[in-house]
């Protein structure tokens, strides 16, 4: 448990694709982390469908508060702020969570925080291993996204790298398991048959590994069609597909294209730290691969438990503690959720002087709500 | 009692203030694009302009459609948000009886809103109070023989003036939380019953169902 001197406490909202997350930290520890997710209902469809999502986190947006408060163990009168994902990600999911925070925020009399999603990605790691060092390499990869970026800053200055130039690395998997008949979501049920393969069965493309290719982006579509080519041959032929060895290579392609690029992102650059974050860093391959190469370049590898990887509360909670500890300006009421908010915006600061709090704790009820 | 009432359900965002006897503030914005950014700061200039603060609310009403989506949900969220932290009441009404109520008709009329996809958001009245059908989503052209000549209020009614025939150009166009929370006012204080503040949507998602993966192998 964080004592009087362990930081702002921060309540974090999260909505932007299909878990609705409310964290509660405490400086750099975490006190609640309550997800709902709908991930069941977009299962039949086989992708996340935008407005099942946006009316699942309606109904969700308070009870998920309450729990992380009764979780937390904390009255919400003694929270320093309140921080919730201002995008990127589905406009509508994003609009309920901003509107919660808001509401949330302008009732207690706290100031509010809009923060970036891929930056709180890389600033939940806060929560397992401690102050990020500064500058941050880190590599988030998810269904939605799949970036290297370097963070001297994390409350205000990140750096993209590179990314995908066509599909997200969780999106290959999903694409693959649906190839398969695997169900959806794509990437743990590959996990799981990959244990059984072979990894070096088939040769699959590693995508923009050549002497001429960007060095720090990632293109996943090749290898997705090539895998898919290679199952339809087999199926043509008659003959029985090999899932564990299909899914072991397929896996094995992706995992080594992003392992080396930020390996080699984080030489390039002089950076003796990698942290990994997003849905995809809870692959167990990705982990073991990643540690043995970091391990071998002499890199200090950074991955949070699986639960702080994919989408939650805590790592907006995360971000915005960190806002409120360097005394980042609050955002201002009319904050938007930004489906497509860059990533060099770690956050979003209001405009107007009213709303800007130099010192979280000068902060009082009276300015709020007159 | 002092009574919030919120509704972005229509292309307005719309906030009041009730005190029980009469209307302390109101705000009204159309703008269909920015119900997100416009409610709270609408809510803060209206319990300013009232001289009250949001911890003295005691009651909440919010319009629960039915409207578009992603707007409807602003009000409804941020109402339960303020319900949750105030520990007060928050009842919904139907987004079409504001408008009834503000039309202060006292013959059979019909209320349209736009429900985009080249349909109405509507219901049938008896008078301004009273509602006869349950809101409903339809193609105008479907609604001919039911309400044509039938006096008709609301942006649908506006844009669909060759079906709705009885349309009323002096309005109301748009919804008003002035006229939203009256009506509440006028409920609450004869005992009657106002609806959960969950969103009437009429629409099921709009999901594809993938047909099978793609085939990229060429046949
Ligand atoms: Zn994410």
């Amino acid at each position: 448990m964080a004592d009087s001197r362990g930081g702002p406490l921060v309540l974090g909202i999260e909505t932007s694709c299909d878990e609705t997350g409310v964290g509660i930290v405490h400086g750099h520890t975490l006190l609640a982390d309550a997800v709902a997710s709908s991930v069941d209902e977009h299962a039949r469809f086989g992708g996340v469908v935008p407005e099942v999502a946006s009316r699942a986190h309606l109904e969700a947006m308070v009870p998920t508060i309450q729990r992380a408060l009764k979780d937390a163990g904390v009255a919400a009168s003694d929270l320093d702020g309140i921080a919730v994902t201002a995008g990127p990600g589905l406009a509508g999911a994003l609009l309920v969570g901003v509107s919660a925070a808001k509401a949330y925020a302008y009732a207690l009399g706290k100031p509010l925080y809009g923060v970036n999603h891929l930056a709180s990605h890389i600033c939940v790691d806060q929560l397992e291993h401690g102050p990020l060092p500064e500058p941050t390499m880190a590599l988030l990869v998810s269904g939605g996204h799949s970036s290297l970026l370097l963070a001297p800053d994390i409350t205000s200055d990140v750096r993209p790298l590179g990314s995908t130039i066509d599909d997200a690395a969780g999106e290959a998997f999903d694409k693959i398991a649906r190839v398969l008949n695997l169900g959806f979501p794509g990437g743990p049920v590959i996990d799981r048959y990959a244990r059984e393969g072979n990894p070096d069965a088939i040769r699959f493309p590693r995508g923009l590994t050549g002497p001429r290719d960007p060095v720090y982006d990632f293109s996943f579509s090749g290898l997705k069609t090539a895998v898919a080519r290679w199952i339809e041959a087999k199926r043509a032929a008659g003959e029985e597909v090999p899932v564990a060895d299909v899914s072991a290579s397929f896996q094995e392609a992706v995992v080594d294209v992003l392992t080396r690029k930020a390996v080699r992102a984080c030489k390039d650059n002089g950076v003796d730290h990698l942290m990994i974050g997003g849905g995809v860093a809870a692959n167990s391959r990705l982990r073991a691969m990643a540690q043995r190469r970091c391990e071998d370049a002499g890199i200090t590898l950074r991955v949070p438990r699986p639960k702080l990887c994919t989408d939650n509360g805590a790592m907006v909670a995360a971000l915005g503690a960190e806002m409120v500890a360097r005394g980042r300006a609050a955002s201002a009421w009319d904050l938007s959720a930004d489906s497509s908010l860059p990533v060099t915006e770690p956050h979003v600061p209001g405009e107007a002087p009213a709303h800007h709090h130099d010192h979280v704790h000068e902060v009082s009820k009276q300015n709020l709500y007159s | 009692m002092l009574l919030l009432a919120l509704d972005t359900a229509t292309p307005a965002v719309t906030v009041a203030l009730h005190d029980g006897t009469g209307i302390l503030a109101e705000s009204r914005q159309v703008d269909a694009r920015r119900h997100g950014e416009l409610l709270l700061p609408a809510v803060d200039r209206v319990l300013g302009e009232a001289g009250r603060k949001l911890d003295e609310v005691s009651e909440i009403v919010v319009g629960v459609g039915p409207g578009p989506y992603t707007g409807l949900r602003v009000g409804l969220v941020t109402a339960a948000t303020f319900g949750a932290v105030l520990d007060v009441p928050v009842h919904g009404l139907c987004t079409l009886d504001g408008l009834a109520y503000a039309s202060g008709l006292t013959e059979p009329f019909v209320v349209a809103t736009d429900a985009r996809r080249k349909e109405v958001y509507w219901a049938r009245y008896a008078d301004a109070r009273t509602r006869l059908t349950e809101p409903a989503v339809d193609r105008p052209a479907d609604l001919a023989d039911q309400v044509a000549g039938v006096p008709a209020v609301g942006a649908g009614a506006l844009l669909y003036d060759t079906v709705f025939t009885g349309v009323r150009r002096e309005g109301p166009e748009h919804q008003s939380a002035a006229a939203l929370a009256a009506l509440a006012a006028e409920k609450l204080a004869a005992g009657e019953e106002l609806l959960p503040p969950r969103p009437l949507y009429l629409r099921r998602p709009d999901a594809q169902v993938p047909a099978n993966y793609k085939v990229v192998t060429p046949k």
